[in-house]
């Protein structure tokens, strides 16, 4: 077995815990207590390991990553080890006093999430009165001088704001917005009824985007991220099971992708029992579907199987119950057509706020 | 785009140009971002400090060498990285 190429970036759950209760949420069903979370010299040994693996960025992220009162620790431990950091954060709580803190600690970059342009429903997608404090977190992040990234999850709720989504992007001088149609894992599966846009909303918001890019003129890079279920074609999975990047969740399990804990008998090893060189290059969890031997057909002989991977193995897994199956959202994947179906809800349901936990869901929405 | 001013380019101060030891190269990093330098990519980069032209660089990195050959290629690399945001 030749080694794996290093990898490039950490994703860094440093909590589950978060304020907001956004249905959407793609973290798991259950989430860690606080109780079980890595301490910060346990994060620095992460950092380090990680930064001699060849990892060059890590997002400081959640949860809401504000919510570790240790984290210009946890900031400085990254940047010690060299690595690029950006905070990923809701922005509640990022007070002048906190951000001076982290700048101090050598933070590289933050990352706003907004829920929508507009105020209200900002804060009702949010299932918190957040809005007016992303506003003023964007504004102390540019007086610092850090580049500033907006992140906006799409879907039925938020989808024909677009264009005003980039306005503010402009208005709140961010570098770049990044828009990323929902993708359903999590808790936003249990909510894929209601998150589900239509094709005409997405043909709305894809002209929006598109009249944008050309009269922005490069002053604002324009991330757009396509909605899989729609689009025929699955999305490159990590850009490769085990090839660009790795997540370690807030007790230390480290994942080739943020939703693989849902794959059952993938058995993800843990920093806290394994050096982080071995979970990356000989870890089972790592190997199990990196490369492309373990493809099934149409992707075994498909020419295009070293660009997309067969698509994502956690949809794959949630959709058919196998994990080694294409991706249904490839239009050539056997499992395709019920996956199309899944685009047409009958009726778009609720959506429920996010909860700590599955339990007390309503029945019907699981 | 500057108008008759000659472009003096600059790393912006959010990137940071490091060596990577793990792929024996030099990289620059900014935010969802690596640029992998090859050559003599981190020499040019190294001289982008927003008060020397681009002919300036080029004629710094050029001592010996074909001259021209160089200025021309110092300015596609810088041109390009201007393109894609990671310089000013």
């Amino acid at each position: 077995m030749t080694t794996p190429a290093p990898p490039w970036a950490l994703l860094s759950e440093l909590t589950h815990a978060c304020p907001l209760h956004c249905g959407y949420c793609s973290n798991p069903l259950e989430l860690t207590r606080r109780s079980q979370e890595l301490s910060s010299a346990q994060w620095a040994d992460v950092f380090r390991q990680a930064a001699g693996l060849g990892v060059l960025h890590t997002h400081l992220s959640g949860g809401e990553p504000l919510l570790r009162r240790d984290l210009p620790d946890i900031t400085r431990a990254a940047t010690d080890a060299g690595l690029y950091t950006q905070l990923v954060t809701s922005g509640d709580g990022l007070t002048a006093e906190r951000l001076d803190t982290l700048v101090a600690a050598g933070l590289n970059s933050v990352q706003l999430s907004v829920q929508h342009a507009d105020p209200g429903r900002s804060d009702a997608i949010a299932g918190r009165r957040s809005f007016d404090a992303k506003r003023a977190a964007a504004r102390l992040v540019k007086e610092r001088g850090l580049p500033l990234g907006i992140n906006v999850v799409l879907h039925r709720h938020n989808l024909d704001a677009v264009d005003d989504l980039v306005q503010l992007a402009v208005d709140w001088r961010a570098d770049r917005i990044e828009l990323a149609n929902t993708q359903f894992y999590g808790w936003g599966l249990l909510n894929r009824a209601a998150l589900m846009p239509t094709r005409t909303q997405l043909a709305g918001a894809v002209e929006a985007v598109d009249r944008r890019r050309s009269r922005l003129d490069g002053t604002l890079d324009i991330t757009w991220v396509v909605p899989d279920y729609f689009s025929g074609r699955p999305k490159p999975c990590m850009g490769g099971w085990g090839a660009v990047s790795l997540t370690v969740t807030p007790d230390g399990t480290v994942l080739p992708c943020p939703a693989a804990a849902t794959l059952p008998g993938l058995d993800p090893p843990k920093v806290t029992d394994r050096p982080l060189r071995w979970i990356w290059e000989e870890s089972p969890a790592f190997n199990a579907y990196r490369g492309t031997d373990w493809m099934p057909a149409p992707c075994r002989t498909c020419e295009r199987r070293t660009e997309d991977f067969g698509g994502c193995r956690c949809q794959a897994h949630a959709l058919t119950g196998d994990a080694t199956r294409t991706d249904p959202a490839c239009s050539l994947s056997p499992d395709h057509a019920a996956l199309v179906a899944l685009t047409r809800p009958d009726t778009s349901p609720p959506l429920v706020p996010r909860r700590p936990t599955a339990r007390a869901v309503p029945r019907e929405v699981r | 785009m500057s108008g008759d001013r000659p472009w003096r380019p600059r790393v912006p101060p959010a990137a940071v140009l490091r060596r990577d030891g793990a792929r024996g190269t030099d990289v620059l990093l900014l935010p969802e971002r690596v640029v992998v330098l090859h050559g003599s990519g981190r020499a040019v980069l190294d001289l982008c400090d927003g008060h020397r032209t681009v002919d300036e660089i080029a004629g710094l990195l050029s001592a010996g060498a074909d001259e021209t050959r160089v200025r021309h290629e110092v300015a596609a690399f810088l041109d390009r990285l201007r393109t894609e945001g990671c310089l000013r």
